[in-house]
This record gives structure tokens, C-alpha cells and sequence, in this order.
């Protein structure tokens, strides 16, 4: 028989949509005060593999000459990315929620043979609570990526004021490069989780909105409840 | 697990349940949605406070208030070794048009309130005790480089030049036509390492680079570093200032 089950707490899920926009809008800003020294590139030497960014992608996105924009717009959505961000750290800390996402001594185990089923290179999935392992890692990492980016550009932001985070972090130029490197890492985390998403199917998703998982049949065996017997 | 929700007992009740707070829940995502489009529509809307909307400029100057909060002078920019010194891009020549002689050339101080007036050689201001140091000059736009810098403290010329201006709250620096001008809030035209400079990696400033006398600033961005002083000033209210009525942040600072 079917049931119903509370699956995401109503906080997380606002948390979530809530950075969804404002993530974007700092990546965004972020791409307008990058283009006035777009440096970064993937290759050695003479060799360019990739350039960030080819002038195609600024022209099709009308980004050239949008810097000061772009730094009104950082400095202002900055504060509510970051409110946003400490809530929910708060939220999962006191609320208990972070039992369910901080990686266990299994869980990079459970990643690689999660990673494999999903490729049909392995028949089963592992045993899992409300996130496999692989979500885990990705769900912890990702925040630990947000307080990296919380740094990386304050070091950037008053290089003076707070030398000391500027200076450990290898210098301006190279928190700079870290702000960006991170950014890039959040493009990755999004592909992928969105891909995830659609594979999961129209359930997975709709829990994420309503907050409410539907199962069939009894409570199903989880690594917890397996635990338990 | 099924316990936390009210449990219906049939398949189709469970189905109803399930469609009832999914619709609600869609609901008020959808409307939240529309709200923050029109939030985002309200704000990039907004009359422009010198080229940008005025929310935004709301808190570009609010976060330089928070940031003059925690200034301090003993928080000083990194200094690096000499030899890391480089020569900076040229960049940025409003202001620097002209036949200009520096010969000729004369600073212009306004010594107090009453509108006293002080010109000023450049000997006069290498009569200040000179000061060397070498820090990173960080451009708006993204690029930075270690130069090595010579001049007089700001702080020294003012106790010298213009001690009745050591308590006003702006700085005002143009070029001698004018076209480009600073403004400096006073904590950070005191601040040890901002200089009246007239010499950059050794040499005597170019006139691309500000010769006779440009300003250095490692707590500001490099908009701030005034080339080719004309006049200087002490301002009761906050000056204009060249980038910040472009869009950019007036106080620009690091």
C-alpha cells in the first residue's frame, strides 16, 4: 500500500529555493566584474584547451563592459547569499538534519559503488538513509565550497583590512583565482544535480517542493534501519 | 516514517493527500517565484544614484560605512620585496590631456574652511620626510601589481601644509583640468601608506604615470591613485568623484 512520509523539512526546502536565485545572480554579477580581466584559462604554454571565457559566450550573454553593474549587484545580493547560507548551516546544525548529510566513514565507499550503478556498471545500489553517499559527499562539500567562497572573497573585497586571510590564502591574485575556481566548481555541482534530478523522476522532485516523499508498500530497509535489526 | 503524517488508508486517499499538498505546495512556490521576479524587475528599475539603481547604491554605501566601522591604521596593506616590483600598465589618461609643463606646475591646497589658498612645488612637498614602500596596486577591474613607490605621507603634508584641515571629514583631489577628481574619506587619506608620490620603481614619475605628484593609495582601488594632483582640498561634505558617478563605489576601499 501506498504512504506518505515526511521527507524534507519545510525550512530546508525554502533554504534551497531561496539560494537557487541568489546563487545565480552572484555567479551572474560575478561573470559581469570578470570579464574586465578575464585571465583564466586550462592549457600551458602557447597551448589554450579552454579560455574563460571565448568573446562568443561574453556577446551571446551581453556581458562586455557591465563591470560596475556587476559590482553594485555582488556587494549587494552578497549579504542575503550569505544570510541565506549561515540559516541553513544553523538550521541543519541545531535541528539535527546534518545526521542525514555529513558524510559517514561508508559513505565514500557508497559514492563510488553509487557512481557505478548509476553508469550500469554495478546491479544494486547500496543500502542508504535519505541521501546515498555520493549525495553526501556532494551536499557537504558544496557548503564547505560556500564558506570557500565567503572567504575567498572577502580576501578579495579588503585585501587590506583582512591581510591576514588575504595573505594565507596565497595572496590577492590567487584568492582571486580560488573565488573563481570555486565558482566554476558550483557550475559542475549544478549540471550534475540537475541531471540527478531528472533522472530521479517527478517524485524525487516534487518532495523537494511539497516536502512530502511517497513510498509503496512497508518502511523500506535503509543503512539506518538495517543498522537497528 | 509514515507515522509524522496523518495516515489515509487507502491507496486513493493516499493519492489525494499526496495531490493536495503537492498543489498547495506548488502554489505558494509559483507565487514566491513571481515575487522575487518582481523584486528583481523593482530593483533593477529604480532611478539610477549616480548610474546605478538607488537600492543598490543604498548599500554600496552602507557597506563603506560598515567598512570605515572596522578601518583601523594599523591594519596595513601587505608590502612585498622590492625586487617583485613591476612596471604597472598604463591605464586611464582622463584627466592627463594637454600641453601640460611640470615645470610649471604648482599644487593648489586649500589650507581651511575660509578658503585659504597654498601653492605648493614639488620641493616643498620633498621636504617631508620621504617614505619607500612597496605594495600591490589592485585595479577595479581585476588585475594587481607589486610597484615600488617614494614620496611624502599624506598625513605629513597635511600637519604641514594644511593643519587646520587634519579634523575634516573628505578629501578632494582633481587633476590641474580638472576632468578627473577623487574623494577620499578622511580615515583613509590619513592611513600611513597613502602617499603623495613622486617617484615609482626608482625612477621619477612619468608623465603617463602622474608626474610630478600622483596619489598612492594601497587601501583604495587603483581609481583612487589620483595622477598629476592639481588641487587638493578638505571638504565638509562627501566630494564627487570621477568612477563613483559611473556606476562604480564611492568608497572603493580595500
Amino acid at each position: 500500500m501506498k504512504q506518505l512520509y515526511e521527507k524534507h523539512p519545510l525550512a530546508i526546502r525554502w533554504f534551497h529555493w531561496v539560494n537557487f536565485p541568489l546563487l545565480t545572480l552572484m555567479i551572474w554579477s560575478g561573470l559581469l566584474i570578470y570579464w574586465a580581466n578575464d585571465v583564466y584559462r586550462i592549457g600551458w604554454g602557447d597551448t589554450t584547451l579552454l579560455k574563460f571565457f571565448p568573446k562568443s559566450f561574453y556577446q551571446a550573454l551581453h556581458v562586455p563592459f557591465r563591470l560596475a553593474e556587476g559590482m553594485a549587484l555582488h556587494f549587494f545580493f552578497m549579504w542575503l547569499f550569505a544570510i541565506n547560507g549561515v540559516l541553513y548551516v544553523l538550521y541543519t546544525a541545531i535541528l539535527g538534519e546534518w545526521r542525514h548529510l555529513l558524510p559517514s566513514r561508508h559513505s565514500l565507499r557508497d559514492a563510488v559503488y553509487v557512481t557505478l550503478y548509476d553508469l550500469g556498471l554495478r546491479k544494486t545500489a547500496p543500502l542508504q538513509g535519505k541521501y546515498n553517499g555520493a549525495q553526501k559527499i556532494a551536499y557537504t562539500l558544496v557548503i564547505i565550497m560556500g564558506v570557500g567562497s565567503l572567504l575567498t572573497g572577502i580576501a578579495i573585497y579588503k585585501p587590506t583590512q583582512f591581510a591576514g586571510l588575504t595573505t594565507a590564502l596565497g595572496g590577492y591574485a590567487w584568492a582571486r583565482a580560488e573565488h573563481f575556481i570555486l565558482t566554476i566548481g558550483y557550475v559542475v555541482f549544478f549540471v550534475i544535480h540537475v541531471a540527478q534530478v531528472v533522472r530521479a523522476g517527478w517524485n524525487n522532485f516534487r518532495s523537494m517542493i511539497a516536502g512530502v516523499g511517497v513510498i509503496n508498500g512497508p518502511t523500506p530497509v535503509t543503512r539506518e534501519t538495517a543498522k537497528a535489526e | 516514517m509514515a507515522d509524522s503524517t496523518s495516515s489515509p488508508s487507502t491507496d486513493e486517499a493516499v493519492q489525494r493527500e499526496l495531490q493536495r499538498r503537492s498543489r498547495r505546495a506548488f502554489l505558494v512556490g509559483g507565487v514566491a517565484a513571481l515575487a522575487g521576479l518582481g523584486g528583481w524587475r523593482w530593483l533593477v528599475t529604480r532611478p539610477a544614484a549616480n548610474g546605478t539603481p538607488w537600492p543598490l547604491r543604498g548599500i554600496l554605501n552602507a557597506n563603506g560605512q560598515l567598512a570605515s566601522e572596522y578601518f583601523s591604521n594599523a591594519h596595513l596593506a601587505p608590502v612585498f620585496p622590492r625586487s617583485q616590483a613591476q612596471e604597472p600598465r598604463y591605464n586611464g589618461k582622463v584627466g592627463l590631456g594637454g600641453n601640460f609643463d611640470p615645470a610649471a606646475w604648482r599644487l593648489r591646497v586649500q589650507t581651511d574652511s575660509a578658503g585659504g589658498i597654498r601653492a605648493l612645488t614639488l620641493a616643498d612637498i620633498q621636504a617631508l620626510p620621504r617614505v619607500e614602500m612597496t605594495t600591490e596596486l589592485k585595479c577595479i577591474e581585476g588585475w594587481s601589481v607589486v610597484v615600488h613607490w617614494a614620496g611624502a605621507r599624506f598625513a605629513d603634508f597635511v600637519a604641514r601644509y594644511a593643519p587646520a584641515a587634519a579634523e575634516a571629514p573628505y578629501t578632494y583631489l582633481t587633476t590641474p583640468d580638472q576632468q578627473y577628481y577623487v574623494g577620499l574619506d578622511r580615515q583613509s587619506a590619513l592611513h600611513p601608506q597613502t602617499l603623495l608620490c613622486y617617484e615609482m620603481n626608482g625612477q621619477p614619475l612619468t608623465l603617463q604615470h602622474g608626474a610630478p605628484l600622483r596619489l598612492v593609495a594601497p587601501v583604495k582601488y587603483g581609481i583612487k591613485y589620483l595622477k598629476r594632483i592639481g588641487s587638493i582640498s578638505f571638504p565638509t561634505q562627501r566630494p564627487p568623484d570621477y568612477w563613483a558617478q559611473r556606476g562604480y563605489d564611492w568608497y572603493a576601499g580595500h
